[in-house]
C-alpha cells in the first residue's frame, strides 16, 4: 500500500489477536486450545504467538481481542495470584483466578477490549471452564471465544460430549481449531495446547501440517 | 413510519414517542440460515422460517425455498423484498427462456440471470441467494450468489446469518457422495444447530429434495427439531 508518509499502514493500526481459543472440561481436568495468529490490520505480526498464559501452576488463561489489554490483564492477574497463594499457603482455586480476571474486565469494560477464558484444575472442584467476556463471571462446561469461535459453534454445539476422555478432548480441541482458522481470516498458524490435570500441566504445539485436514483441503 | 402534526411538530411519530413501535422503523429481512448440498441425482435444500423487522418477529413461519421452475428452486436471505422482487424477475425470465428453447432450462441458466440481476444492481439491492436444482444435463448442482454479485458453483452452499456458525460443522460433516436421506440429515441438523445460535434465524426447518422424479417439501417443526447437549 503505498502512502505519503508515516511508513507502512499496519504500524498504525492496532494490534489485535484476531484468533480462536477454546477450553474443554473432561473428567479429571481440562484443555486449553489457542491458535497462533496475531494481525494488525491486514498484516500478520507474529505468526507463531502462544496465546495460553500462565496464571498459576495448575491455572492458565488464554488470550483474545486487543493483544496489548489481554496480555497486561493476565500479567496483572499472575501477580495477584502469587500474593494470594503465598497468602493462603497453598495452591489457588480456579474460581479465584476467574474471579480475579472478571474483576480487571468489569472495573475497565469500557476502556479495554479483550475476553480470557480462564481454565485449570484445583482439589476442590476438579477441572474448570470460566468464561469473563466482559466482566461476566459464568463456569461452563466448554466455552469458544475470538473472531473464529463463531464459525464453531455449529460444530461444538454437535460434537460435544459429557465425560470424554483426555485424549478425545484434545482431539475435539484440535479438530475445532483447525475448522475455524481455516474459516477466519484473523486465526492461523499452529495450534497451542495445554492439558491441565491433577497430575501436572502438559503444553503441546502442533504444526500446521500435522492438523487434520477435512473435505476441502 | 406515521406522521404527527401536533405543537406546529411534522416530524415521524415513531422517532420520538413510545406510541408507535420502534420496529416500524426497521426494514424487513429474512435474517436467516439457509443451506443446499448436492448429491447424486439431485439437491437438497433447506432454511429457517424467521424474518425480522428490528427485533419483531414478522413472520415466524415464512417459506424461504421458492420455486423458480419445476425442478429450480433458490433459498433467499437479506432483505425481504429485494429477494423477492429478484425471484419474480428472474422467474418471469427463465419461463420466457424455456418456451423459446423448448426445454426444461439448466440450473446454471437460472443461477446466471441470478447473478446477471444482483451484479448489475449491487448497490441498491442487499441479497444473498443460494440457486440449486437438478437439470438432465449437469444433474443436481448448487450454485451461490452471495452479495455482491459474484456466481460460484459448490457441492455444498450456506448462506445467511446463522450461516457463520456452522461452517465448522459443515466443514468436517460434509462427505461427497452422500444419499438424499443423508443429505436431507444433514441438512436438518446443520439448521437446528444455526436456529440455535443465530437470534435472527429459528421457527421450522424447511427442506426440498429436488431429483428427476421431481419435488418432496418437507417441514421439521421446532419441537422435533434435533437438541444438542448445551442446551
Amino acid at each position: 500500500m503505498l502512502e505519503e508518509s508515516g511508513g507502512p499502514c499496519w504500524l498504525s493500526e492496532e494490534v489485535k489477536t484476531g484468533t480462536t481459543i477454546i477450553g474443554v472440561e473432561f473428567d479429571g481436568g481440562i484443555v486449553l486450545g489457542s491458535d497462533s495468529r496475531v494481525s494488525a490490520g491486514a498484516s500478520v505480526v507474529n505468526r507463531v504467538m502462544n496465546k495460553l498464559s500462565l496464571l498459576h501452576d495448575k491455572i492458565y488463561c488464554a488470550l483474545s481481542g486487543s493483544a496489548a489489554d489481554a496480555q497486561t490483564i493476565a500479567e496483572i492477574v499472575n501477580y495477584q495470584l502469587d500474593v494470594h497463594s503465598v497468602e493462603l499457603g497453598e495452591d489457588p482455586l480456579v474460581r479465584s483466578a476467574a474471579t480475579l480476571v472478571k474483576n480487571i474486565s468489569y472495573k475497565y469494560k469500557e476502556e479495554l477490549s479483550a475476553h480470557l477464558i480462564v481454565a485449570g484444575w484445583d482439589r476442590r472442584k476438579g477441572g474448570q471452564v470460566y468464561v469473563t467476556l466482559n466482566g461476566l463471571l459464568s463456569r461452563q462446561p466448554f466455552a469458544v471465544g475470538g473472531s473464529g469461535s463463531s464459525y464453531i459453534y455449529g460444530f461444538v454445539d454437535a460434537e460435544y460430549r459429557k465425560g470424554m476422555s483426555r485424549r478425545e478432548t484434545q482431539e475435539f480441541v484440535v479438530n475445532a481449531l483447525t475448522l475455524a482458522m481455516s474459516r477466519d481470516g484473523s486465526s492461523g498458524g499452529v495450534a497451542y495446547l495445554v492439558t491441565i490435570d491433577e497430575t501436572g500441566t502438559e503444553e503441546k504445539c502442533i504444526l500446521g501440517n500435522d492438523l487434520p485436514k477435512f473435505f476441502d483441503q | 413510519m406515521a406522521l404527527c402534526t401536533g405543537a406546529n411538530q411534522t416530524e415521524p411519530l415513531s422517532q420520538h414517542h413510545d406510541l408507535v413501535p420502534d420496529w416500524t422503523a426497521h426494514e424487513v429481512r429474512t435474517g436467516t440460515t439457509i443451506m443446499a448440498v448436492e448429491f447424486d441425482g439431485g439437491v437438497v435444500m433447506g432454511a429457517d422460517s424467521r424474518t425480522t423487522t428490528g427485533a419483531y418477529i414478522a413472520n415466524r413461519v415464512t417459506d424461504k425455498l421458492t420455486p423458480i421452475h419445476d425442478r429450480i428452486f433458490c433459498c433467499r436471505s437479506g432483505s425481504a423484498a429485494d429477494t423477492q422482487a429478484i425471484a419474480d424477475v428472474v422467474a418471469y425470465q427463465l419461463d420466457l427462456h424455456s418456451i423459446v428453447m423448448n426445454e426444461p432450462p439448466q440450473v446454471k441458466t437460472a443461477a446466471n440471470l441470478f447473478r446477471r440481476f444482483c451484479y448489475r444492481y449491487r448497490e441498491e439491492l442487499m441479497a444473498g441467494i443460494i440457486v440449486a436444482g437438478w437439470d438432465k444435463r449437469g444433474g443436481g448442482q448448487v450454485f451461490t450468489v452471495p452479495i455482491g454479485g459474484m456466481l460460484v458453483r459448490q457441492p455444498v452452499a450456506v448462506g445467511g446469518s446463522g450461516s457463520s456458525y456452522i461452517y465448522g460443522f459443515v466443514d468436517e460433516n460434509f462427505k461427497p457422495g452422500m444419499s438424499k436421506e443423508e443429505c436431507i440429515r444433514f441438512t436438518g441438523k446443520a439448521l437446528a444447530l444455526a436456529m440455535e445460535r443465530d437470534g435472527s434465524s429459528g421457527g421450522v426447518a424447511r427442506l426440498a429434495a429436488i431429483t428427476e422424479a421431481g419435488l418432496e417439501r418437507s417441514v421439521i417443526l421446532g419441537n422435533q427439531l434435533p437438541t444438542f447437549s448445551s442446551s
